[in-house]
Order: structure tokens, then sequence, then C-alpha cells
């Protein structure tokens, strides 16, 4: 029977699920350093939760303090309902993989693997029969007699993995797991270990740094700076409906423009903008006339048209700087009047329409609804 | 690189380069010469001289041995060697028991010295930088003071009427004074106090290298941290633990200064019977033989672990 899986019951949607992680008020500090600040979290079961920030954002620091590595200042931490306050690293139902997988190097494969069965007191035999099957799940089976000195970059990766998951921890705990692998090999492996994470129904807490491989994992998305977590949120609300500009930025391309609100009718507000002149957006209720916003546009929301299309909202002249052609899509940066660069991108559908190109003179055009609103 | 290219093209170089081309020889030739020539020098030069010795026959003159080449009566050249003196040391139990003693000494106060650095090595080695540094020195500060002056100092503790003797007695815990001074026990603590140092020094250096993710992920694997010390932290540091090993067990075979001061009269150590056939009985020949197969003893386990060490690296 395949387990229940987050990605598809989506557990945090709905009010009062129990979570499986629940972390309150966490905050450690180094000297005078804060590392994590006063951080809530809560995870579900079967979760695949990405911490994204960084380096020095405290995402690692917050693994740790998971794991048992570090405790925290203040704040708790609850796995499954037991509080984790008192309960040393090797008594956590918790298994971590280490960014440097930290292999034993005195010992094979097939004993790193076997390693965590045996302290829990597993004879021998049955524990490297499982650590067998557990590498023949990674297809490292032929490897098993090898020291990891002799393994590969992406073989390690893997032996590291199948040491991590061996003793069906309830939370596995990942430290930028595909960070040491080249682009193609680490393509592969994030297909691999949701596949992974979905058979044998495991949590899975994963730091990355790297914003494609939170947003192709995740069922959400942490994002952290400064030891907070400015937002938490399904990868695509994140790249949709970011909550300031820090997030906007930080996931994807983003243009921003600062701007006030001017006046609002019931279905359209309206920004005046040094940048852009006056820009429509969706009204929001909660922002009063005159108040500092900031709006936030993805390349590919952009039209990029030679002549003013009809009827268009918000549209402006502006001149093609750069363009590059990706295959599948053209990414261009247009100078405005107004002397702003706008980023706009747009998918090549057709094989033979006769493209936009450099120097030319275009219209760039956005419909309301486009203009995601910040505060912050 | 640059530089380097900079340096390969100037004249001088080019001069020398091309006179060591003429005589066959590279640059790196030229590196390996200065330890090769100190080598020759200072160790296999004396070392064959003591080899040539220990092949003469004591006798009353200067030097006190038979010379190598003597002229026969029928006035033929002929060559004085024999392994006379070898078989005297393997005949003689005087000399056996003093190299088992040595050997048995020696290894007793290396365990000791292991058992004593092991903990203080890692303890420097897991220590915070400032104080890492201030543990170092303290354990290189000894160096500073004379090697003698510091037996000495063992003396004045170990003594009837010493420092260690009058605390215990002021205290009450003894009556009598402790006989200390010229035992066993003496010998061993100025062993395991002079080359305490050789033993943490390469254990430290060992320990430093090592992951600390490896403790953390042994300990998330579930090894409480007794268990991770012997998996893990004890497995990787065999080599320092065999580096500072040999520091300690191969100067203490041979030594002379410590059982001399602190031992007793029956603390048979090889390097005092060297040092009595040296220069209370002259006879040069057999103290030439007695130190060629203490040579042989120390190397022995030197060979040995090397060659394991080796068969480890290729597996």
């Amino acid at each position: 029977m395949q387990p229940a899986i987050a990605a598809d019951t989506k557990p945090w949607r709905s009010e009062g699920a129990e979570p499986f992680i629940s972390v309150r008020g966490a905050t450690k500090r180094f000297g005078d350093f804060t590392a994590v600040s006063d951080v809530d979290l809560d995870i579900y079961k079967g979760e695949l939760f990405c911490l994204l920030g960084e380096s020095g954002c405290g995402k690692s620091t917050l693994l740790r303090m998971l794991a048992g590595f570090e405790s925290p200042t203040q704040g708790s931490i609850r796995i499954d309902g037991e509080d984790m306050a008192q309960v040393p690293p090797d008594r956590r139902p918790t298994n971590m993989m280490f960014q440097s997988y930290a292999l034993f190097p005195h010992m094979t494969v097939e004993k790193n693997v076997a390693y965590g069965l045996l302290r829990e007191g597993l004879k021998k035999s049955e524990a490297f029969a499982r650590a067998g099957e557990m590498l023949r799940m990674v297809k490292l089976e032929k490897q098993a007699k090898r020291k990891p000195d002799q393994l590969s970059g992406g073989q390690r990766q893997r032996v590291a993995l199948a040491r991590s998951l061996v003793k069906r921890p309830k939370l596995l705990l990942l430290d930028e797991p595909l960070g040491a692998l080249d682009k193609k090999l680490r393509e592969e492996t994030q297909f691999e270990l949701i596949k992974i994470q979905e058979t044998l129904g495991v949590t899975f807490i994963v730091v990355t740094h790297d914003q494609d491989e939170a947003m192709t994992l995740a069922t959400r998305i942490g994002v952290m700076k400064d030891g907070i977590i400015e937002q938490i949120g399904e990868p695509r609300e994140i790249y949709e409906t970011p909550n300031s500009r820090f997030v906007a930025d930080f996931i994807g391309t983003v243009n921003l423009f600062e701007g006030k609100v001017d006046a609002a009718a019931p279905d359209m507000m309206r920004l005046t903008t040094p940048d852009l002149g006056d820009v429509m957006v969706p009204p929001q209720p909660d922002l009063t006339r005159g108040q500092q916003v900031w709006g936030a546009v993805r390349p590919e929301r952009f039209a990029i048209t030679r002549e003013r299309p009809e009827g268009a909202v918000n549209a402006w002249r502006g001149h093609v700087e750069e363009m590059g052609y990706i295959g599948h899509l053209s990414q261009y940066r247009v100078r405005l009047e107004s002397g702003m660069l706008i980023r706009a991108s747009q998918s090549n559908r057709l094989r033979d329409e006769d493209p936009i190109s450099w120097d030319e003179q275009v219209w760039l055009s956005l419909a309301p609804r486009a203009i995601r609103v910040l505060t912050r | 690189m640059s530089a380097g290219n900079a340096l390969t093209r100037s004249v001088p170089w080019r001069g020398t380069a091309w006179a060591m081309g003429k005589l066959g020889l590279s640059g790196r030739t030229l590196v390996i010469a200065i330890p090769m020539l100190w080598l020759l020098v200072f160790f296999l030069a004396p070392f064959f001289v003591l080899g040539r010795i220990s092949l003469a026959e004591a006798i009353i003159a200067r030097p006190p041995f038979t010379p190598l080449f003597d002229r026969a009566p029928d006035g033929s050249l002929e060559i004085i060697a024999s392994l006379e003196n070898f078989r005297f040391l393997i005949e003689d139990a005087l000399y056996r028991n003093a190299y088992l003693s040595s050997i048995r000494i020696a290894l007793v106060a290396t365990i000791f010295a292991l058992l004593i650095g092991y903990p203080i090595a890692y303890y420097i080695a897991r220590a915070p930088e400032p104080r890492r540094t201030i543990l170092l020195l303290m354990v290189i500060l000894p160096f500073w003071t004379s090697f003698l002056l510091r037996v000495y100092a063992w003396m004045g503790f170990l003594r009837s009427n010493g420092v260690i003797n009058n605390t215990l007695i002021s205290l009450g815990i003894i009556d009598a004074p402790l006989r200390m001074l010229q035992t066993d026990f003496a010998v061993y603590i100025g062993i395991v106090y002079t080359y305490l140092p050789f033993m943490i020094l390469p254990l430290y250096a060992n320990l430093t290298k090592l992951d600390g993710a490896l403790l953390e992920a042994s300990s998330d694997l579930g090894a409480s941290p007794m268990v991770t010390f012997f998996t893990i932290t004890l497995p990787l540091s065999l080599p320092g633990i065999v580096a500072g090993s040999m520091l300690v067990f191969i100067p203490a075979i041979g030594e002379y200064v410590i059982p001399a001061l602190l031992g007793g009269p029956d603390t048979l150590m090889i390097g005092r019977v060297l040092w009595d056939e040296f220069f209370s009985s002259r006879d040069w020949p057999v103290a030439s033989a007695v130190a060629i197969v203490m040579l042989f003893l120390v190397v022995a386990p030197i060979m040995w672990l090397q060659s394991i060490q080796n068969r480890r690296g290729m597996d």
C-alpha cells in the first residue's frame, strides 16, 4: 500500500491538523550572534520541507537543533509529540545526511550503512542484510566492499543517503544534500530523492541555498534570512505571492519598483511611481492612501510587442538593450523611457515567428493582476 | 605561474640548469643531496666505523682495538675480523637480560605514556583556539630547561626526604618514607615524564585532523559517546598512536641518563651496559657490538610497522 503523501493531502491547509514537528520560539545564540531568532515552525508527517536561504541565514543551525547537535538557547522543539530538550542526538528519532556526507573513511560502504543498525543492537547478519537491501535501493550493491575514498562524488552521496535512511527514521534531515554534485547529476538525484521520500513516507527536512532545488523538491518552503523565517508556503505561493521584497527577489527573477498608493476604485487601485508613472494594480483593502509600497513583477508576466496592445491598462515604451535566446524562451533587457531597466521574457511558441530582437523599439504591457504589491 | 616562468627564464637559473644537465643532475637531486649528505656523514659513516670496531679485538693500546689490516709474521697482509664479540653477547646472559629488560621497560613506559598522553592530546585537539595554543605551549615548555635539570628535579621529588615523602608523612598517610628513588618505578616516571611530549604531539596532530562531522554522524546513528570513541576516534587515530609510540619506544630502549640517575643498582638497561663497556671496561669492540645489536633491535619493529602500514595503504 502506498503511504499517504503529504504532497497530495496538504495537511497544512486544514485547520487543526496535528503537526509532526513543532518548533516554538526557537532561538540560538552563539555569544553575541543570534543564529536563529524566535522561529515558529510546524511540519507535517510525510512532508518534504525545504529550508531555503543564503549561507549564514541560520538554516543549518535550525537543522542541527532538530538533530540535537545544538540545543536551543530558548524555545522548544517537539518531534512526534515528544519534547526534545533532554534527548541527546543518539536517542532522537531523526537521522541526518551531512553536507560533507561524513562517511567513516576506515569502514567499507556496507559497514557504513550497517553502522546505525548495529548500534541499535541488531544482529550482525540482520544488520548487513538490511544494509544490503538499502544499497540495492540506491544502486550501490556492487560497491558494498569498497571504502568511501574509492567512490565517486555521486556514489558517496548515495551511500550517505542509504546510511541515513537505513534506520527508517521518523524524520530525515538533509543538509545541502546535492550541493557537491554537478548540475546534471543533481537534477537526476532530485527526482530520485522525491521518489524515495514518497515510497518510504519519511518526513524530510532539506536545507539548501539553491532555489531551483527547493522549488523542485519541496511540498513547502521556508525562506530564511538573518535567523528569521520570512515566509512559509508551497513553492507556488512563494513564487507567485511573496510577502516581502526579499522573498520576491530571492526566489527567481523579479522586477521591483517603488510607489505610493494614490487612489482606489472598487475593482482597481492606482499607484504613482517615479519609474513607471501611474500603475494600475488589483485593489487591496488593507492599504491606505499615500502608503509606501513596492510592486513586484516576474519577467514572464510582461507582454512584449512592437505595437501598443489595444486596451492595455499598463503599457510602457522601451528599447531592447540586450536579448538572450535560451531555446525554450528568450530573455530581454528593456530600457524604458524613464531609464528603468526591465527584465522580461517570452516563451518561444512558434518556430517560424519573427522574433523581437536587439535594438528594437517595443511596448511592454502588464495586466494589473500580474503585479504583486508588497508593503515591506 | 608567471613568477615561476620568470625564474626559469633568468640567466643564472638557466646557467645552473645547463651545468647540472651536463653532469646528469636534476634540481630534484640537488634538493635530496643535502639530507642525503647529512645522513651519510653523521649516520652511515659512524655506523661503518662502529661495525668495523665490533669485528676487532680489544687490546691495551691507543686506539684500544686491533687494526683491521695487519702484517702477518710471514709479511703478507691479513684482515683481522671476527664475529667473536657477537657470539659473546649471545652467550653471556647479562647482555641478553639487559636487552630484554630494556625492551620491557621501554614497552611499559610507552604504554603508560600512551594512556596518559592520549587524553591530553584529545583534550588539546578539542579545545577552542586561544586555549589550544596555550596548552600546546605548556606541553613544549619543559624543553626550555635542560633535560638533566629536570631529571635532577625528579630526584628531589622522589628521594626519601624528598617532596613527596615529606608531604605524605606530614599528612600522616605514611609513617616511614617510601623508597622510590633508585627503583624501576622511578625509571618509569622519568621516561614517561621525559618522552610524554613526543607522544602528545603526533597524537595531537592526528586528532586535530579528525572531522567533527564524523563524530556527529556516529552519534546521529545512535552511538553513545563511548561507542563513538572506540568505533570512530580510536581507529582513525591509529597512525598517530603508532607515530607517538615509536617516538617514545625507540629512544627509551637506549636511554642511559634516566636509569643511571633514577634507577637502582638492579635496573638493567642496555644503555648503561653500553656505557660501562665503553668507559669502565674500555672494551670498545664489545661495546660496538652491543650498539649494533641495539640498532637492529630498534629498527626491526619500525620495519615491521612500516610494512603493516604499507599493506594497509594498498587495501
